[in-house]
C-alpha cells in the first residue's frame, strides 16, 4: 500500500515538474521578441556557451572521429570494404554521435556553467535585485542564455562532426591506408542532404532541450550553496537522460 | 487600469504625509502566521526604523512592500496606490521609484562596479552615453568610491560592495529607498560611514528612508521613527526616547539586548532532566 501511494506520489510530483517547466518556457518564449531587440547580450552568450565550449568540442571530436576510423576500418576490412570507411563513419558522426556526443558534452561544459550562475545569481539576490530595480529577470538573464544555447548547439554539432570526419580520415586513410580518393568519393555519394538535415535538426532540438533544463534548473534552484550544487547536478543527469531518449524519438521519426 | 491611475504610477503627486502605509495586513506561509493584523506607516522625508527579533518576518515585510509577495489579506499603499492589487507591468513602473539595498548589496557580479550603478540607467532609459557616465560618476563620488568604478565586486570589501550598491539604489532618483540589515557584518568605520551616508541621502535629497535591522544603537543614532514588531504586529512604535522607556517587558528585552524575557533563550524542548535520564537508561 505504502509503495503504491509512493508511485502515486512520485508520478503526480513529476507532472507538477513538467507542468512547471511547461509555464516557465512559456514565460521565457514570451519574453523572446523583447530580449532580441537587445543582440550583445545573445551574442555574450554564444560565445559564453558556443566559443568557450570550442576546445572541449573539438578534442572530443578529433578523437571519437580517430576511434570511430580504427573500429571501422576493422571491421570493415573482415568484408574486404575498408573504402565504405568514409560513408559508414560520415553517417555515424553526422546522424547520431555528432549530435548525441556534442548535446552531452555541452550539458556538461555550457549547461552545468548556465545553471549554477544562475543558481549563484540567485543565491546572492541578485536576481532579487534585477525585480527591485523593475528589471525582469527572465528577459535580462534568462532568455539571452537560453537564446545562446540554442544557438551555440547546432554549430558545435556541426564543428564536431567536421572535426570527426577529420580524425577518421586521419586514422583511416593516412595511418591504416584507405584510398583517400575513395574514402571522400563514397561519402560524398552516400551522404544525402536529408542526412545531413537530420543531424541538423536534433542538433536545433537538444540545444533546446539542454538549455531549457540549464536555465530552468538555475533559476528554481534553492538559494543554498547545496541547492545549487544539486542544480547543477540536476542539470547533466536530466539532459543526458532527456537527449538519449529524444535521440531515440526523432530518429525513428526521421529513418 | 484607469488612465489616471496610470499616470500616478508613474508622476509624483503631492500627496499626504505618509509614502507608504501598511494597513491590517495578513500574511502566513506554510501553515505559519507571519503576520496578523500588522499596520505602521512610513512618513514621507523621514527615516523609519523598523525593528524586531530575528524571524520576526522583517525581511517578509519589505518583500510585501515592494510587491514581491501579496499578502492573504490587508492594504500596503505606496504613495495612495495600493501595491497588492497591481498587475506585473504596473508593479515594475512603481518599483522605479523605489530603491533597494540587500543585505549583501547585490551586486551584479559579471560587471564592474561602475556598469553596476549605470545597470538600472542602461535598462530603463535611452540616455546618451556621456550623460549615464556623468550620473554614474556623481553617485559614485556620493558614496566616496569613484575612484573604484572599475573594480569588479569580487574585488570590493562588505562595506564597499553596500555603499556601491546604495549608489546604483540612487541612480534613478527614487522617492523611497529601503535598507535590509545595512549593518550586518561590518566594521565600525564601515558602519559609521553607512550611517552618515543613510542620514546624507535621505535629508540632502529628500527622500524617504526605511531601515530594517535590529541594530538598536545604530537606529537609535540614525531614525526618527521606530517600530518593533513581534508576534506578527507591532509591539512598539515611537522615537526611540519612547521605545527606550517602554513598559513592555518583550521591548525591554529587546532595546536593551536581554538574553532572556519574553523572547525566551531557550529553544522548545521537553524537559531537561527527563530527556537526560532516558539518554541513560
Amino acid at each position: 500500500m505504502s509503495l503504491l501511494r509512493e508511485i502515486v506520489e512520485n508520478l503526480r510530483s513529476f507532472v507538477a515538474t513538467v507542468g512547471a517547466v511547461a509555464l516557465f518556457l512559456m514565460r521565457t518564449l514570451a519574453q523572446v521578441p523583447r530580449a532580441l531587440t537587445r543582440p550583445g547580450l545573445i551574442i555574450d552568450q554564444i560565445h559564453n556557451a558556443g566559443a568557450l565550449s570550442l576546445v572541449i568540442i573539438m578534442t572530443c571530436g578529433l578523437f571519437v572521429g580517430g576511434v570511430l576510423g580504427l573500429q571501422g576500418y576493422d571491421l570493415l576490412q573482415r568484408f574486404g570494404s575498408e573504402d565504405a570507411l568514409g560513408t559508414a563513419a560520415a553517417l555515424a558522426l553526422i546522424k547520431e554521435l555528432g549530435p548525441v556526443v556534442t548535446a552531452l558534452l555541452f550539458a556538461g561544459r555550457a549547461g552545468t556553467a548556465l545553471a549554477s550562475e544562475i543558481g549563484l545569481m540567485r543565491a546572492t539576490d541578485q536576481l532579487s535585485a534585477m525585480e527591485m530595480m523593475a528589471v525582469d529577470p527572465v528577459r535580462r538573464v534568462v532568455v539571452p542564455r537560453f537564446i545562446g544555447g540554442l544557438i551555440a548547439m547546432p554549430l558545435l554539432t556541426v564543428i564536431f562532426i567536421a572535426i570527426g570526419i577529420f580524425g577518421v580520415q586521419v586514422v583511416g586513410v593516412q595511418l591504416l591506408g584507405v584510398d583517400a580518393a575513395s574514402f571522400w568519393s563514397q561519402m560524398r555519394a552516400a551522404v544525402e542532404v536529408s542526412d545531413v538535415m537530420e543531424g541538423l535538426i536534433k542538433g536545433v532540438v537538444f540545444g533546446f532541450v539542454c538549455s531549457l533544463i540549464a536555465v530552468y534548473e538555475g533559476y528554481t534552484a534553492t538559494p543554498t550553496a547545496e541547492g545549487v550544487g544539486r542544480a547543477t547536478t540536476r542539470t547533466v543527469v536530466i539532459s543526458a537522460v532527456l537527449v538519449l531518449i529524444f535521440n531515440y524519438m526523432l530518429t525513428a521519426v526521421m529513418l | 487600469m484607469s488612465h489616471s491611475a496610470q499616470a500616478a504610477i508613474e508622476t509624483r503627486p503631492a500627496a499626504a504625509d505618509n509614502l507608504v502605509e501598511v494597513e491590517d495586513v495578513h500574511y502566513s506561509v506554510g501553515g505559519r502566521t507571519i503576520f496578523s493584523g500588522l499596520t505602521l506607516s512610513v512618513p514621507r522625508g523621514r527615516i523609519t526604523a523598523i525593528m524586531g527579533p530575528s524571524g520576526t518576518g522583517k525581511t517578509t515585510l519589505l518583500r510585501l512592500m515592494t510587491g514581491q509577495i501579496k499578502p492573504d489579506k490587508g492594504r500596503i499603499l505606496f504613495d495612495g496606490i495600493d501595491v497588492t492589487s497591481l498587475k506585473l507591468g504596473e508593479l515594475y513602473r512603481l518599483r522605479r521609484r523605489m530603491g533597494m539595498l540587500f543585505q549583501n548589496g547585490a551586486l551584479l557580479t559579471d560587471m564592474d562596479v561602475f556598469e553596476n550603478v549605470a545597470f538600472p540607467l542602461r535598462e530603463h532609459t535611452k540616455l546618451p552615453e556621456a550623460l549615464i557616465r556623468n550620473i554614474v560618476l556623481t553617485k559614485l563620488q556620493a558614496v566616496g568610491l569613484r575612484g573604484a568604478a572599475r573594480l569588479m565586486p569580487a574585488e570590493l570589501s562588505g562595506g564597499m560592495a553596500r555603499r556601491v550598491a546604495l549608489a546604483r539604489a540612487m541612480a534613478t532618483d527614487p522617492d523611497l529607498l529601503i535598507y535590509d540589515e545595512p549593518f550586518t557584518g561590518l566594521d565600525p568605520i564601515s558602519m559609521g560611514m553607512i550611517v552618515r551616508l543613510v542620514r546624507h541621502m535621505n535629508y540632502a535629497l529628500g527622500i524617504t528612508s526605511l531601515v530594517v535591522s535590529h541594530d538598536v544603537e545604530e537606529l537609535a543614532e540614525l531614525a526618527d521613527v521606530g517600530y518593533i514588531i513581534a508576534g506578527g504586529r507591532v509591539a512598539a512604535a515611537g522615537n526611540f526616547a519612547e521605545l527606550k522607556k517602554h513598559d513592555s517587558e518583550l521591548v525591554n528585552q529587546f532595546m536593551n539586548g536581554l538574553a532572556d524575557g519574553p523572547v525566551p533563550f531557550h529553544y522548545p524542548a521537553p524537559d531537561y532532566y527527563q530527556q537526560l535520564l532516558e539518554g541513560s537508561a
